[in-house]
């Protein structure tokens, strides 16, 4: 039993009280929190939004709401998931809080602008929500001209608005993320002795600094063709249309990887710690991650395959899109070699890596049927699509979140949480999830558009099994909030190192304190090395 | 090397180790936010890029109407700029207090004479009626709308830089009332520094909007 | 790795690298009213390359930075060129062998 004179140890959380101290904080633990609480809220509504819709869809008439009021719900779906969760979400609430720690560094190289970084994410979130409950948006997530620029009733300028600042913080992270592995690592710690999360985080920030400044400038000519009519996309000015949407997939497509890279470099770190063994092919893994960042921007124009871009141009980005595959494909590989002969523990973190290492790898491939020209003319704009990106985002991005989040959560709260009912959580989410998208691959390839209500007799069975699913998924989700709440209070105190993982942050404290090492350490030893960590105990259930 | 928890100055912050530790970061955030302003305005000279291939011989027509002796004379006035701005960062490199306001202050009255001479323009353009929108009339094309493309482009391009010489001036400024109150020295001048990155790279900016805009097809005579 | 600030160029050295760009200014300029072709708007970019060069690496000091600075700045301009180039693979390619909208 732990006594009450060790929680009373200084750490971040305690060191200092009260609302300002959090809202004017420079520590990049705190802001990691704060940044946990405004996503966490933002994957809420969302989540409201699918829930209408997929209730929507349980009958082919539609009836709950109208045609447009259906493409609100759609857009709002994605808006708030894409940009104001799924984006931010595991760099800026898990990297913010571990890469300094990871590297050796007391913060990161700027923690100012990391706390602007979080009010950019609330201000545009802020407009974001206000266009919402104004009377929503109903471009879809991708505001393809000229239906946003022309047609759109709706409040079209004022989420561009949010999405525009909320970019603004995205840049920022990367900003801060790059300049803090380039210059503060401590010393010994060398790039290739860097864990693969930093690695992975590196790579995503490579990403947000490239491409969000496109669609930056993208939503500033949208807003000037809605405004002024000034032209640019309007053919009857001389304008194109397909050049927005050149300019918005340029960042939307590399955007995929700024969430997938992450959930990713947790993944290296959950398959190491439990099976108790050096990530496979260190290396491989750690420029697969670069690759994927580089060979993501070549691709964009498999999103335009149906438009009026060239067939010519359809050619190469099907050709290019084979490519950026494969870096992913030799993560999984790599991570399964991990596992060959490893000490494996079922803790609920290794749970969601495993559910994440399946999931990912049906997205990923169904991302090749989707990368065929040929097949893609068929499949796109359906219901296959949709179940391809959400097998990456949702079966990918938000179990490895998850399990990154029960992984580190003793480290972040001095807690352990429930590992029952977290164990139960992750069996329901996995349940949940297969069989709310599985049914949408079928029905994709059956010829079910995206994005309509109504729909053929003959898709109602596929669609029922969908919703039911996305009930259970919901109930999956909403059982972890209630038991990491309860942990905070009621929650076993957790030693320094539950998992008897490496990595420098599981040599500070429980929860750490403010300034992360009182001395900077010197690194020994190689990432993953298990021997500098041996009799530390295991502590699972 | 302050590898303890340390107090924090100007030129050493918390997080740090060394002086020079922090200035390689400072330096490197900036050349990072540059890139980012790269590919932000490179999305417009996309645009430029496909319109211009589109309607070579409209953009030729509008970019002529545009007065090409203003623009040479205000890239001038930019490059100069550069040069006092340039003398003020080696002025801080030899910690001579003076120099450094002096220079500084000369940067900020050039830009303050580019952005006056692009008043000047915007303003011509205003009584031509060549001001994209329902006003905009362009003599002598058959088709209104790619001259229209033309002219957009202009103002986006021409604005969103101008926009960015703004807020150099107003970093100018806060770094004349530093530089007046002795902040800077040989070993702290930071501030000085990543300023004039970022006043180079408008001014870069400027380098080729000038050509792109105010060059195309000028032998054409009209 | 520290930026190599020790080296203070001389006050002629921007002088210079200032007289070179206003030189190149008014060629740009001149150029333009030469019947060139195609090769006007190859010859512009040419000069506003130069251009910029001597601004990164003298007033920049991109000629003293470290091997990751120049990296960066490469890095970028490689992208710009990425969005660019990719992009007109499509808008140089419509209607190429007679097909109707393709």
């Amino acid at each position: 039993m732990i006594t009450a004179a060790v929680t009373e140890r200084e750490n971040y959380l305690n060191v200092s009280h009260g609302l300002k101290s959090w809202l004017l904080t420079k520590d990049h633990k705190r802001i990691g929190l704060l940044y946990l609480f405004t996503i966490t809220l933002f994957f809420f509504l969302g989540g409201a939004f699918a829930t209408l819709i997929r209730i929507e869809l349980l009958t082919p008439q539609g009836g709950l709401v109208s045609s447009e009021t259906y493409n609100k719900l759609f857009t709002m779906h994605g808006v708030a998931m894409i940009f104001f969760f799924l984006i931010p979400s595991i760099p800026a609430t898990l990297g913010n809080f571990f890469l300094p720690m990871m590297i050796g560094a007391r913060d990161l190289a700027f923690p100012r602008i990391n706390l602007l970084s979080w009010y950019l994410l609330v201000i545009g979130g802020l407009f974001g929500l206000f266009a919402m409950l104004a009377g929503g948006v109903d471009t879809g997530w991708t505001f393809y001209t000229p239906y946003s620029t022309t047609y759109s009733n709706s409040w079209v300028i004022a989420t561009a608005l949010g999405i525009f600042v909320a970019g603004f913080s995205s840049i920022l992270t990367g900003l801060n993320f790059i300049v803090t592995v380039h210059r503060m690592r401590a010393p010994g710690m060398t790039w290739f002795r860097l864990p693969l999360f930093v690695w992975a985080n590196y790579a995503t920030s490579l990403i947000q600094v490239l491409g969000t400044p496109v669609l930056a400038v993208t939503i500033v000519l949208l807003f000037s063709e809605r405004v002024f009519h000034i032209g640019i996309f309007d053919p009857a000015l001389g304008g194109d249309p397909v050049l927005f949407q050149h300019l918005f997939w340029f960042y939307s497509h590399p955007a995929v990887y700024i969430m997938v890279l992450p959930a990713m470099g947790v993944l290296s770190e959950l398959v190491s710690t439990f099976s108790r063994k050096p990530i496979f092919g260190y290396k491989l893994v750690a420029f697969s991650s670069v690759a994927i960042a580089v060979l993501g921007f070549l691709v964009w124009g498999h999103h335009l395959f149906v438009s009026t871009q060239s067939v010519y141009a359809g050619m190469v980005f099907s050709f290019l899109s084979y490519f950026v595959a494969i870096p992913s494909a030799i993560k999984v590989f790599n991570w399964t070699a991990t596992l060959y002969k490893g000490s494996i523990s079922y803790a609920t973190p290794m749970l969601y890596a495993f559910g994440f290492i399946g999931l990912f790898t049906i997205g990923g491939l169904t991302g090749l049927f989707v990368a065929s020209l040929g097949i893609d003319v068929h499949v796109t704009d359906t219901y296959f699509v949709v179940a391809h990106f959400h097998y990456i985002m949702v079966g990918g991005t938000i179990m490895a979140y998850l399990g990154g989040l029960h992984y580190w959560w003793p480290k972040i709260t001095g807690r352990m949480y429930p590992e029952l009912w977290a164990r139960l959580s992750a069996m329901v989410i996995f349940l949940g999830f297969n069989f709310t998208f599985f049914p949408q691959f079928i029905l994709g390839y059956l010829g079910m558009p995206r994005r309509y209500h109504v729909y053929p007799p003959e898709f109602q069975v596929l669609h029922v099994m969908s919703t039911l699913g996305a009930s259970v998924l919901a109930v999956g989700y909403a059982i972890p909030m209630v038991y990491f709440v309860w942990s905070l209070r009621y929650g076993k105190l957790a030693p320094d190192n539950p998992w008897g993982a490496t990595g420098l942050e599981w040599k500070t404290p429980s929860p750490p304190p403010p300034h992360n090492f009182d001395r900077i350490p010197i690194v020994e030893h190689e990432a993953y090395d298990y021997s500098t960590v041996v009799g530390e105990v295991m502590e699972v259930g | 090397m302050a590898s303890q928890i340390h107090a924090e100055t100007l030129a050493l912050r918390e997080q740090f180790n060394t002086e020079a530790q922090q200035k390689d970061a400072a330096t490197l955030g900036m050349w990072i936010f540059l890139i980012t302003e790269i590919m932000f305005f490179g999305g417009l000279f996309l645009a430029y890029t496909v319109y211009r291939r589109w309607y070579a011989d409209a953009f030729a027509v509008a970019s002529s109407s545009l007065n090409v002796y203003i623009g040479a004379a205000n890239t001038v006035v930019l490059l100069s700029s550069s040069l006092t701005m340039v003398l003020a960062v080696r002025a801080a490199q030899l910690g001579k207090r003076k120099a450094i306001v002096w220079f500084l202050v000369l940067t900020l009255l050039l830009g303050g004479v580019f952005l006056g001479v692009k008043a000047y323009e915007w303003n011509q353009k205003f009584v031509e009626h060549h001001i994209p929108g329902p006003a905009f009339h362009f003599e002598g094309v058959a088709q209104q709308g790619p001259a229209q493309l033309f002219f957009s482009l202009y103002f986006a391009m021409t604005g969103l830089h101008a926009l960015h010489m703004v807020i150099g001036v107003g970093l100018l400024t806060l770094l004349i009332v530093q530089a007046a109150k002795g902040r800077f020295s040989a070993s702290y001048m930071t501030p000085v520094d990543v300023v004039g990155l970022y006043w180079h790279f408008v001014d870069i900016i400027w380098i080729f909007l000038f050509p792109l805009l105010y060059l195309i097809d000028r032998h054409l005579g009209k | 790795m520290t930026e190599h600030t020790e080296h203070i160029d001389s006050a002629k050295t921007y002088i210079l690298v200032f007289l070179c760009l206003i030189g190149l200014t008014l060629l740009t300029t001149a150029v333009a009213f030469v019947n060139l072709g195609d090769f006007s708007v190859v010859a512009a970019l040419t000069i506003a390359v130069c251009k910029m060069l001597l601004v990164a690496l003298f007033f920049m000091h991109v000629r003293h930075s470290t091997k990751l600075t120049k990296l960066v700045l490469a890095g970028a301009l490689v992208w710009l060129g990425i969005l660019i180039l990719l992009t007109l693979t499509d808008f140089a390619t419509r209607g190429l062998g007679g097909v109707p909208g393709r």
